[in-house]
């Protein structure tokens, strides 16, 4: 048997934390993009469409992720398509994001008051050129800080993919641990990866929302 | 190759899914109540007591809320017994989730307390109140309708959380799902029926608090803030 240093130990898990930083960045570039197309969507007005994605966010927010993966892992399967455990994770984690951030962005944009669509109105400027001129700019504004926060439950989430096999930093721990048995350590270790990613999103998105709320925006 | 859906292979499982469906319930309710009660514990101390307590308090709450929940389950189920400290699968995932659980809802709840003006306990312990009545009907109330809605959604968000505790083999619902596509491998229609469940909680909860708080905050309706 070979025999694992601490050094080993720390050294694996971090080269497996790539992974973990590898899978968020996918799920949040991919989610944010989704998410955007959703609540553009949403926007234009089209009732059907609304109904559609409001059914979308809320089916996506009320089941559990882990769910969410073993429907991408296996549903593909199911209709005869061999996806690896990168692919189903990845998309997983892309829909699961874009639904939350897409529900965020929704609050974000109806957070501006209303009286604002009927000034801009009165001021003689169309659906777009409000949008573009009073809306966007105080609602892009408001989303910063949630939508940083939620990069945390991105890069949290990435955890479960190591429950369809994908090696990243969770996988990596168990997999050291039914070599070493060294749970305590080795747990330890890769909770304190998790927090050295996180935390400092989570402390940004905090110094964002009080500089917002600072500035006399709510 | 299309796709083929056969959910009656599934009825021979009925029992299997009825076990986890309990178990998730059961888990879900027990860690409700005992993650609320720490997290008005936590939240008090966090606000009231001395520096070092209300900074280890912090520490806590930061370490969970910035870790998987997954990865706290396994420190707890695998990590724990290392230590000396032998527990089964059911304790463990009732521990998790409850320590998981408080400390989003302290950070919540502090949030709730903090708003409360001094003045108004003050008022309160003027007005004969004990120490013990004044804060409870006057801080901890209200703090709590303020953040019921945020409540509300943390504890849905641990119910579906819960389907991890799985992987430490206790028969939940994903367990039962698990169980049943490892028997007849007809594991996209398992998943898909036990996540219409999940949902079916989801949305049962939601109703559930929203009725529970109507009652609890009755006296809010009369449109103070």
């Amino acid at each position: 048997m070979i025999e694992f240093t601490l050094w080993d130990i720390v050294r694996n898990l971090l080269l497996a934390a790539r992974w973990t930083i590898v899978l968020s960045l996918i799920a949040f570039v991919g989610g944010a993009s989704l998410g955007l197309l959703f609540t553009v969507l949403r926007l234009s007005g089209n009732r059907l469409l609304k109904v559609m994605i409001g059914v979308y966010v809320d089916v996506f927010q009320g089941t559990p992720l882990l769910m969410q993966l073993f429907l991408a892992y296996f549903g593909a399967a199911a209709l005869g398509f061999n996806v690896s455990a990168w692919a189903a994770a990845s998309v997983a984690l892309t829909l699961f994001t874009s639904a939350f951030l897409c529900d965020i962005w929704r609050g974000c944009l109806e957070a501006v008051p209303r009286g604002q669509w009927h000034a801009s109105r009165v001021l003689g400027m169309d659906y777009l050129q409000t949008m573009r001129h009073v809306i966007l700019p105080q609602a892009l504004r408001l989303s910063v800080p949630p939508t940083v926060g939620f990069s945390v439950q991105v890069v949290k989430g990435t955890a479960l993919a190591s429950v369809i096999g994908f090696v990243e930093l969770t996988k990596a721990g168990t997999m050291l641990n039914n070599a070493t048995f060294a749970p305590f350590t080795i747990f330890a270790l890769v909770a304190l990866i998790y927090f050295a990613l996180c935390y400092p999103l989570s402390r940004y998105s905090r110094y964002l929302e009080r500089r917002l709320y600072d500035a006399g925006m709510r | 190759m299309g796709l083929t859906l056969d959910f009656l292979a599934l009825s021979p499982y009925v029992g299997e899914l009825a076990r986890g469906l309990v178990t998730t319930v059961v888990l879900t309710v027990v860690t409700t109540l005992s993650g609320l009660m720490l997290a008005i514990v936590v939240a008090y101390l966090r606000v009231h007591a001395a520096t070092w307590v209300r900074r280890i308090l912090g520490g806590y709450v930061e370490l969970t809320r910035n870790t998987p929940f997954i990865v706290q389950l396994f420190f707890i189920f695998f990590g724990l017994p290392a230590l000396g400290i032998k527990i089964d699968a059911i304790t463990a995932a009732f521990l998790a989730m409850t320590l998981n659980l408080a400390a989003y809802t302290a950070e919540i709840l502090r949030a709730g307390i903090e708003a409360t003006g001094r003045g108004q306990l003050e008022a309160a312990r003027t007005l004969g109140m004990s120490k013990f009545q004044s804060y409870r009907h006057v801080v901890l109330v209200p703090a709590f309708a303020r953040i019921y809605p945020a409540l509300t959604s943390q504890c849905i968000i641990v119910m579906l959380g819960s389907a991890v505790v799985s992987q430490i083999s206790v028969f939940d619902l994903t367990y039962a799902a698990n169980f049943i596509q490892s028997r007849n491998f007809r594991s996209f229609e398992a998943y898909l029926l036990v996540t219409l469940v999940y949902l079916l909680l989801a949305v049962g909860m939601r109703q559930l608090f929203l009725l529970v708080g109507r009652r609890l905050f009755a006296f809010r309706q009369g449109g103070q803030a």
